[in-house]
């Protein structure tokens, strides 16, 4: 394992993600892409263009935040900013993707389900993560990685950086502050 | 619809475990507060209106004055969050056997609560209250002193309506001197950068006012047509009958919206009331009803800021703030 992954890294990695979503739907059919604030947004944006480009023609979009339903409010400080959830689309019936940079303990993705179940029920809901670096506390695994680290120290944080916001691609595992 | 947060939202950080007056907060907190509103508006827009935010909490409504939409909005806003709620009333309770307010606030937070949200008639009688509990407490009107949430909620909306607080001109108009309302709006819209103009007859309008940044006008006249805002306050009956007050119909002549005096108002004008209101005294009834009118969107905002205040408080509580 490294501790950092560059943007040519990012950008295989990516590119991976997307060949394992592509091949897991149906074009022709509709897809819904849900991406989780604030990097999974990003990375949602990226793959949908992307699947666009491969001929996926009925893609709806939307962002979640999972700030509302997130069980341990009182450990994650500094306090939390609560940013608008975006979904006005109908997500009933039809097969949804969550997206989301890192999958660790899994609570962000059980927070996220909670979220989503609010606004309708999906046919089937598929989690694609950029990065997962295990450690998972619930019962919970992703359909889709682009990246899988394995021995990442308990006391390390998995840091996905993204052009849009942090003005490079980069993955690093750096220690906790 | 793309909304993207201002800057200082981004930075901001809400560390009150306690909500009592809008002179308390700084610019950057008042902000971080309305951005946090705007988040939990969106829940009210969906098919399931709750979250799990405030799940196992408890919040205790102690409102020692009559109150309906308040007292409803908090109801509804801790409910929306997940939040227990529990009603508290002065009348059948032991206030009314003599019990001081400090007493039963302690005897009610020995219950296991988490947050008091408190109306009463004497002034700094919340901050007194937060002094003396280890729960949260936030302010829903102290005498005539403040009215925290309802200063928030006409500052989220005259910035939904115009994109912006800073550089607006906003009249307050009426009973000036009782009024918390008046008194949360001066010290939020002052902060955020708006000109206040208080409005009224001379004995409800002191001039000490002017001290705290606002403009005192007794002519409604004179500024009517330069204003962005008009915030017509309630004329309250309980006090009419003081030698402070004008007849009915004199104030309705001199300090009333009417037609007359709406007409020579900007088009935009934007008009507000924090309710109960008067239709055909302080008010218009075809201007209350109007397009000018933002009175029921102040209502459905005051539901959003409400759930933003008693989350943020809950999260400072959380994170050990005093």
């Amino acid at each position: 394992m490294r501790n950092v992954y560059d943007e040519s890294d990012v950008r295989r990695t990516i590119g991976k993600l997307t060949d394992l979503v592509a091949a897991g739907f149906s074009a022709a059919s509709p897809l819904n892409i849900i991406g989780i604030r604030t990097r999974g947004e990003i990375l949602a944006a990226r793959l949908t263009e992307s699947l666009a480009a491969r001929g996926f023609g009925k893609i709806g979009r939307g962002v979640l935040d999972i700030t509302m339903y997130r069980d341990d409010l009182s450990e994650i400080g500094p306090r939390p900013l609560v940013r608008p959830t975006d979904i006005h689309i109908n997500i009933d019936d039809q097969p949804l993707l969550l997206v989301d940079d890192v999958l660790f303990t899994g609570r962000s993705i059980r927070a996220a389900m909670d979220a989503l179940s609010d606004f309708g029920r999906p046919g089937v809901i598929r989690l694609a993560v950029l990065v997962d670096r295990g450690a998972r506390e619930l019962p919970i695994q992703a359909d889709f990685v682009g990246l899988t680290l394995t021995d990442v120290p308990a006391d390390h944080r998995v840091n996905v950086k993204l052009q849009e916001i942090d003005s490079r691609d980069e993955i690093l595992v750096e220690p906790r502050e | 619809m793309k909304r993207e947060k201002t800057k200082t939202g981004e930075a901001g950080r809400w560390t009150r475990k306690h909500l009592l007056a809008l002179q308390d907060l700084s610019a950057e907190e008042i902000e971080f507060l309305l951005n946090t509103a705007d988040s939990f508006k969106e829940v009210s827009t969906r098919s399931v209106k709750k979250v799990p935010a405030l799940r196992g909490r408890v919040v205790v409504n102690a409102f020692f004055e009559d109150s309906t939409r308040t007292r409803t909005s908090f109801s509804l806003a801790a409910s929306r969050l997940s939040a227990d709620v529990i009603d508290f009333s002065e009348r059948g309770s032991s206030v009314s056997k003599g019990e001081t307010l400090v007493d039963t606030a302690r005897n009610i937070e020995a219950m296991g609560i988490d947050i008091l949200v408190v109306r009463h008639p004497a002034a700094g009688s919340a901050e007194i209250l937060s002094r003396a509990v280890s729960c949260s407490v936030v302010n829903a009107g102290d005498g005539a002193h403040e009215h925290p949430t309802q200063g928030l909620l006409d500052l989220y909306t005259i910035r939904e309506r115009f994109g912006k607080v800073a550089g607006l001109k906003v009249a307050i108009v009426g009973d000036i001197a009782n009024s918390r309302v008046a008194r949360s709006n001066l010290w939020g819209l002052s902060k955020l950068g708006a000109q206040v103009i208080l409005v009224g007859p001379p004995t409800l309008l002191p001039k000490s006012f002017e001290k705290l940044g606002a403009s005192c006008v007794n002519d409604f006249d004179s500024i009517v047509g330069e204003v962005d805002v008009i915030n017509m306050l309630r004329v309250q009956f309980e006090r009419i009958k003081t030698s402070q007050f004008p007849s009915v119909r004199e104030f309705t002549k001199f300090f009333g919206l009417t037609h007359e005096r709406f007409a020579r108002c900007k088009k935009d004008v934007f008009v507000m009331h924090p309710g109960p209101m008067n239709r055909g005294i302080e008010i218009g009834s075809e201007i209350a009803d109007g397009p000018n009118s933002g009175i029921l969107t102040q209502v459905t905002n005051g539901l959003a800021v409400r759930m933003a205040v008693l989350f943020l408080v809950t999260q400072a509580q959380l994170q050990g703030s005093k």
